[in-house]
């Protein structure tokens, strides 16, 4: 038996569940989001594969990785190939420093908070890699409205986690959810709503969602940056988006909302609840508001995200000094 | 200006509100679409299927149209060749039996009389769907009231040609059938 050094096991165990989880998770919110957008237009959504159709998003997987990979002409094969996966790669690492619950934490790493700040800002390249390469002008765009939106939107992202280091004094995740007590009124939102509210449409910004879905947009672009991906290339991206989200939501509910901390008794239940009620405004707003002017949404950005959080900060340390 | 611009951004975010419950409201009532194969809709009021030609309210073989060919004229997509015959008759002739299965006949009775009118008797109604729009100005131009629209909602085929009827035919093969 070959001698493995107990944190290379306990990762490589990590990883396998984390990426168990981004999969099935990437079907699930796939169906939540189908049959939400169709009960929003009273109708059923998806419902001829499997009672109530809830085998539609494994059979759309199926056909996804059945379909061939075409390298359009004139793409970058190298770039184009490398974007889904840098895409999809940092998504993965964003899961391991989450407590999911007191004991489910992969890596107790002190700096948790900065490196998913770190490795969410990789998508950005990615998508600019994407929409270079493609040698389409509808997926150049998507890439440059991508870059101005997440450069923008992650200053105020930023600016609203401050004052959650400030209050619990530490960038551990685990140590921010546990500073927490188990119920709402214990939580950081109540002395931060201004910081969530800015928050929470900071990831709907850089998790590219409706109304922030600019680097995609249908209507105009056809698909944004992946418009030329077929098969799993769009896949990767698709798993990429999703996976985002649910680290969005994740680090909404650690930062804010307590993380695991529940009523009564606390683990990874609430910790799941949360991240999935997060989930599902999230997809409720995007089946409620149409998108975004790209001034509107840069205006929205510097004119009134990043001024109220910079108040919201100042006001926090000084309560903090008093 | 300032009081203005929060004022009305507020206003603005109190209408994001107002959206939410719109969409969640919806979201818990019943569905009004159908299961289409396994259900069906119970009435298709005002479904415009291509056109068709309406029978005399006294003769179900005869169709209303005299044949003025405005509908032709007025179609933006040339979709109707109306076949028109000119039949010479007595003008006090009012025989309706036979006007519509045999116009031969007809004039060769009509011929030798001395007072004698031309009439336009409708041969053919050829309508070429594959080009219609629905748009449904040959229903509105009709001074007889001799359109409307078919009620046909599984209408399919194979071919351009299954989409070009005559309209005329169709009228009678479906009295016929009746």
């Amino acid at each position: 038996m070959i001698n493995l050094p107990l944190p290379l096991i306990q990762i490589l165990i990590g990883l396998i569940g984390i990426l168990a989880f981004v999969g099935l998770n990437g079907l699930v919110l796939v169906y939540l989001e189908r049959k939400i957008a169709g009960h929003i237009q009273r109708r059923p959504g998806p419902f001829e594969v499997g009672p109530h159709g809830i085998l539609q998003p494994l059979a759309d997987a199926v056909k996804l990785v059945g379909k061939q990979l075409i390298t359009p002409k004139g793409a970058d094969s190298v770039l184009y190939w490398a974007a889904p996966i840098i895409s999809f790669a940092p998504a993965i690492v964003c899961f391991l420093p989450l407590p999911f619950g007191p004991k489910l934490t992969n890596i107790d790493i002190n700096v948790g908070l900065v490196l998913i700040l770190a490795f969410t800002g990789l998508n950005v390249l990615a998508l600019c890699l994407a929409g270079w390469s493609s040698q389409n002008k509808w997926s150049l765009l998507g890439a440059a409205r991508d870059i101005s939106q997440s450069v923008a939107y992650e200053i105020p992202l930023l600016l609203s986690v401050l004052p959650i280091m400030m209050l619990s004094g530490s960038l551990n995740l685990y140590e921010i959810s546990t500073s927490q007590g188990a119920w709402p009124w214990q939580w950081h939102i109540i002395y931060q709503p201004l910081g969530f509210f800015i928050f929470f449409i900071c990831i709907l910004a850089e998790t590219n969602r409706a109304p922030f879905d600019l680097p995609e947009a249908e209507s105009e672009l056809t698909a944004g940056f992946h418009t030329e991906y077929s098969g799993m290339g769009f896949g990767l991206f698709f798993l990429a988006e999703y996976s985002y989200m649910i680290v969005a939501c994740a680090m909404a509910s650690i930062l804010f909302l307590g993380g695991f901390n529940g009523p009564i008794v606390s683990g990874w239940w609430w910790f799941l609840f949360k991240v999935y009620a997060l989930l599902i405004v999230m997809i409720w707003l995007r089946w409620t508001y149409p998108r975004v002017r790209f001034d509107q949404l840069l205006n929205i950005c510097w004119k009134w995200l990043i001024p109220l959080s910079l108040i919201n900060l100042l006001v926090t340390a000084l309560f903090i000094k008093l | 200006m300032m009081v203005k611009k929060i004022a009305q951004t507020l206003t603005g975010l109190w209408s994001l509100v107002v959206g939410l419950r719109v969409t969640g409201k919806n979201f818990f009532q019943p569905q009004i679409t159908v299961h289409y194969p396994r259900e069906k809709v119970e009435s298709i009021e005002g479904y415009r299927g291509h056109i068709e030609l309406v029978p005399k309210d006294n003769d179900p073989f005869t169709a209303r149209c005299m044949a003025c060919g405005s509908c032709a004229r007025v179609c933006p997509s040339g979709c109707i060749t109306l076949h028109i015959k000119k039949v010479t008759e007595p003008a006090v002739s009012a025989k309706k039996e036979d006007n519509s299965q045999k116009p031969e006949q007809n004039n060769q009775k009509a011929a030798p009389a001395k007072k004698t009118k031309t009439k336009r008797v409708l041969e053919a109604f050829e309508l070429n769907y594959n080009y219609c729009s629905l748009c449904g100005l040959c229903v509105q131009s009709c001074p007889a009231g001799g359109l409307r629209f078919s009620d046909n909602v599984y209408l399919a085929g194979f071919s351009r040609k299954e989409f070009e009827f005559d309209l005329l035919a169709r009228m009678r093969a479906q009295k016929e059938g009746k």
